[in-house]
């Protein structure tokens, strides 16, 4: 087999093992996986780093949930406590804090380069929509946690980002209703936010990630068109032990990312949210809302006689809906043609965003 | 150690292993020594921003005597009033912030700084002093003097 | 008229006991100078009368005629006859002798405000304004109805009160701020706009500390005169105890007296008593100890060494206390040293007192503790970003594992993959 001659226990315990769970078939499935190698291979590597994140989170997030405290009166004073008196509490906190914002980035690098290589097209379509499905769930993950140490900004970010669904016609102000647990945000608030953050969606992901990655085994990766149609031999590397040691590459040096961000710029905690003082100038949402967030202040009050927001609002829902109809919409691809269109489209996609949080970040506030 | 005066492939593959598997060991240690540390509740096991546990026995604390203690990073005063009761107040004076004392003389809290006196409900009674000190609620839990902040 | 014996006796007693102060409690009605007077339609007849419901002497049961006299019960204009008490519209002294008649009898108001002090008149032309009303008949000073008012009287804890503490400064200044009427005699008129200046009235207006003082504060309300030079500072004093018995003990104090300066005044204004600063102190605009001495003489040394030990104070407070913030922001634990660190904010504020005593010693003992407690708290505060550093250190160290590890296995990739081949 593959065990060395000195490994008598390991080949033993195997044995044991595969009589009762089937580890041999285990392992001949994952023997057989295979992954293609061409110019964009490097793409591949983005979801599994997404995914060890995410895992990454789901850990640190269970040990802070041993310290912190999900009420108005006692959430900052827990994550103060976490910060100065548990040890390694800093590092556990920071580490949590920055990969959700690495994790978010790296999903949508995972996001666009699937748009990009039209990795959605037959038969990936339903792999398409638990993806996006698992997009919307990790923004909601970092919209409710932003608000868990209930502090000053998370407050007031909070404020201002559950108005926005409140400026959806019919149902806006039952959904503000809904998200805020009452009118305002108040301690009922963190108290929702919380058992969102740590058991819907918790819940929901895990529903969507057995589909999606199910899905992927099922239908191994896509290989973009214009490598498909080249007819050069194509090249393979089975994913165990090549593509995994290489994801662990990735994973490791994403872990070394994360060790050194949290020792050089630990999560801040701020002040203490106090509902009763005005709103401090200049706030701003997480990086990954705020090409929404700056849209929206751009759009002028009234547009047709529309309020400006609900257009926004129900802009940035066709956005989302056209998004997770691509694979339904790019007749072309569907064909097996080039869709230059749809390229184009998601390039200017990313560039809007991109132009969009740049200018969130620096145009003044008071304007 | 590895012998290395036998040179050659198997060597090198051998120091390889070797090295990867203390590696990967290192790694894990440096992962799970620092959870490890974390679940080990510390000994300070509140916050002292909102309750603080004086180590003080109650019947240490003599009548009309007043003593400065920590409450967070903020000094508070504990009273024992001349009728025996315990009580504790914000000991930073609100006029301009100076630490007030307890004065057995005068039977109530005072402050050196501009001459504000506060009575033994922490209002200010005298002098520029333009807000009461903030009462704090003491609980004696058997042995143990315990002050918190009110809701 | 020709009255019969009985109908005389009746006058008589009805005479007496309209005038006696004790009957007037709660019998008589205004109903009828009420009900002519708004019934008229002449605004300046029907004024008095529209008012005098929120008075407080109504609320108390007095009538029109407690002050006025006449006779409440007749309808006709013979209400208001001299035969029946009436004496119209009080003047000058007048007013005082009516006001007076029951504020000035102790065994009277204690009927109605035990604790109502009753010396009011006494007071009263013990003032400026009380003798020169006496002595020289003087219409314009202020009279009991100038800052009362006549028929719409509150006491003075009421917000409509006309002399409730924030309307005050404003009703002295009616007079006192107004150059045509003060002309004649010779004294300035700009106090309001300097007290409107002042830390006081900010504290009065803005802050709403009603505690804070006003004119009457310092000048007294009824006995109103402005304090003699050589006791400035016990008016100030009633407030400002450490300040005024630290000054009182100074050198400064019988010379201010011997050069005719106003105590406390001199350096801070009498009106414009403006936020006090560190600045005030030294031998550097705006300091006021430049206005006497200079850097030769030895108050002008003393001066400027006071400044250096409170600036030096202040300065290593700062810097400690932003060091422990800085700390605290991070994330590290200083709520200890923070602590210890509030004793130097005390020895601070201590030694800004203490400048009164005008003497370097004095000062030196309450900045010298401060100093040795800031830098204890900056220590510790260096110590706690040290910890950081450490975290740091332990940084390098795992990042050098997980490097390695991650050599390794690249290294061990290359192999796999060459031997593949």
């Amino acid at each position: 087999m593959m065990f060395r001659n000195g490994d008598r226990k390991i080949e033993e315990i195997w044995l044991w093992l595969d009589e009762r769970v089937g580890l041999t078939e285990i392992f001949k499935l994952v023997k057989k996986k295979d992954v293609p190698v061409h110019t964009h291979t490097v793409w591949y590597y983005l979801g599994g780093m997404t995914l060890f994140l995410f895992v990454i989170q789901v850990t640190t997030g269970i040990l802070l949930l041993l310290y912190y405290r999900p009420s108005a009166e006692e959430a900052y004073e827990s994550i103060q406590f976490l910060m100065t008196e548990v040890e390694f509490g800093w590092l556990i906190r920071s580490i949590h804090s920055w990969a959700a914002n690495l994790m978010v980035f790296t999903l949508f690098v995972h996001f666009f380069s699937v748009l990009l290589l039209k990795a959605y097209r037959r038969p990936r379509e339903v792999t398409w929509l638990s993806g996006m499905g698992l997009l919307g769930l990790a923004l909601t993950f970092g919209f409710t946690g932003y608000l868990l140490p209930w502090n000053e900004l998370a407050y007031f970010a909070t404020r201002v980002g559950t108005e926005i669904p409140g400026a959806v016609p019919l149902v806006g102000s039952f959904l503000r209703r809904l998200l805020r647990g009452g009118d305002d945000v108040t301690g009922a608030t963190l108290t929702r936010f919380y058992g969102i953050h740590v058991a819907i969606l918790p819940a929901l992901t895990t529903l969507f990630l057995g589909l999606h990655l199910f899905l992927v085994q099922k239908h191994g990766m896509s290989v973009p068109p214009d490598v498909e149609r080249q007819s050069k031999e194509k090249k393979v590397m089975p994913f165990f032990p090549n593509f995994l040691l290489r994801d662990l590459v990735g994973w490791l040096t994403a872990l070394a990312i994360l060790a050194a961000l949290a020792a050089f710029i630990p999560a801040e905690l701020g002040k203490k949210a106090d509902p009763f003082q005005p709103a401090p100038v200049g706030i701003k949402p997480e990086w990954y809302f705020m090409f929404m967030f700056q849209t929206l202040k751009f759009l002028p009050s009234y547009i047709l006689g529309i309020e400006g927001e609900i257009l926004g609002v129900l802009g940035f829902g066709l956005g989302g809906l056209f998004l997770a109809l691509i694979p339904f919409l790019d007749r072309r691809t569907a064909r097996g043609e080039t869709s230059r269109l749809f390229t184009w489209i998601v390039i200017a996609i990313i560039a809007y965003m991109v132009v969009l949080t740049y200018l969130g970040y620096t145009v003044s506030p008071t304007k | 150690m590895a012998q290395w005066s036998m040179g050659g492939i198997v060597d090198r593959r051998r120091f390889l292993n070797w090295f990867l598997g203390t590696t990967a060991g290192a790694f894990l240690f440096t992962v799970f020594y620092p959870i490890s540390r974390y679940l080990v509740p510390p000994k300070v096991q509140e916050s002292t921003s909102r309750t603080v546990t004086l180590a003080l026995k109650p019947a240490d604390v003599k009548f009309n005597t007043g003593q400065i203690f920590r409450f967070g990073s903020q000094p508070a005063i504990l009273v024992r009033t001349p009728a025996g009761e315990l009580k504790a107040f914000a000991a930073v004076c609100t006029h301009l912030a100076c630490i007030v004392q307890y004065r057995n003389d005068l039977n109530h809290i005072w402050c050196a700084c501009h001459n504000g006196h506060f009575d033994l409900n922490g209002l200010n009674i005298s002098g520029p002093p333009p807000r009461p000190l903030e009462q704090y609620v003491v609980n004696v839990r058997g042995d143990q003097i315990v002050v918190s902040k009110g809701a | 008229m020709n009255l019969d014996g009985f109908s005389r006796l009746a006058g008589f007693v009805l005479l007496i006991v309209s005038l006696s102060p004790s009957y007037l409690a709660a019998q008589q009605k205004p109903d009828n100078c009420v009900g002519c007077h708004t019934a008229l339609g002449d605004e300046r007849l029907a004024e008095p009368a529209k008012h005098f419901a929120e008075d407080i002497h109504a609320t108390k049961g007095f009538g029109c005629v407690s002050c006025h006299g006449g006779d409440a019960s007749d309808a006709e204009m013979s209400a208001m006859s001299p035969a029946k008490g009436y004496i119209g519209k009080p003047k000058g002294t007048k007013i005082v002798e009516v006001c007076g008649r029951c504020h000035s009898n102790a065994r009277f108001m204690r009927q109605y405000n035990p604790a109502l002090r009753v010396d009011q008149v006494t007071e009263y032309y013990s003032s400026v304004h009380g003798r020169r009303l006496k002595e020289s008949g003087d219409p314009k000073v202020a009279i009991c109805s100038s800052c009362h008012r006549t028929h719409s009287i509150r006491p003075p804890s009421d917000p409509r009160s006309s002399v409730h503490p924030l309307k005050v400064a404003d009703l002295c200044g009616s007079c006192h701020a107004e150059a045509k009427i003060m002309a004649q005699y010779k004294i300035p008129t700009d106090q309001l706009e300097k007290y409107k200046k002042s830390v006081h009235w900010t504290l009065l207006s803005v802050k709403g500390d009603l505690s804070a003082p006003t004119c009457n504060d310092c000048h007294g309300n009824h006995g109103a005169t402005p304090p003699g030079i050589s006791w400035v500072g016990n008016v100030c004093g009633q407030c400002h105890v450490v300040n005024t018995e630290l000054f009182d003990k100074s050198r400064h104090a019988k010379v201010f007296i011997q050069m005719g300066m106003p105590g406390c005044a001199s350096c801070h204004d009498n009106h414009q008593i403006l936020q006090t600063s560190d600045e005030m102190l030294g031998l550097s605009e705006p300091a006021v100890c430049i206005r006497c001495h200079s850097a030769e003489d030895r108050g002008g040394k003393s001066a400027a060494a006071m400044r250096t030990l409170i600036d030096s104070l202040g300065k290593e407070y700062d810097k400690a206390h932003s060091i422990l913030l800085k700390a605290e922001r991070s994330g590290m634990e200083v709520s200890q040293a923070q602590f210890e660190l509030s004793e130097a904010k005390t020895a601070l504020v201590k030694a800004r007192a203490a400048i009164h005593a005008f003497s370097v010693v004095v000062v030196k003992k309450e900045v010298d503790p401060g100093l040795q407690i800031s830098a204890k708290a900056h220590t510790r505060g260096l110590k706690a970003l040290e910890e950081l550093g450490f975290r740091r250190r332990w940084l390098v160290v795992s990042m050098a594992i997980i490097l390695a590890l991650v050599g390794a296995i690249v290294v061990k990739i290359r192999r796999m993959e060459r031997k593949e081949q």
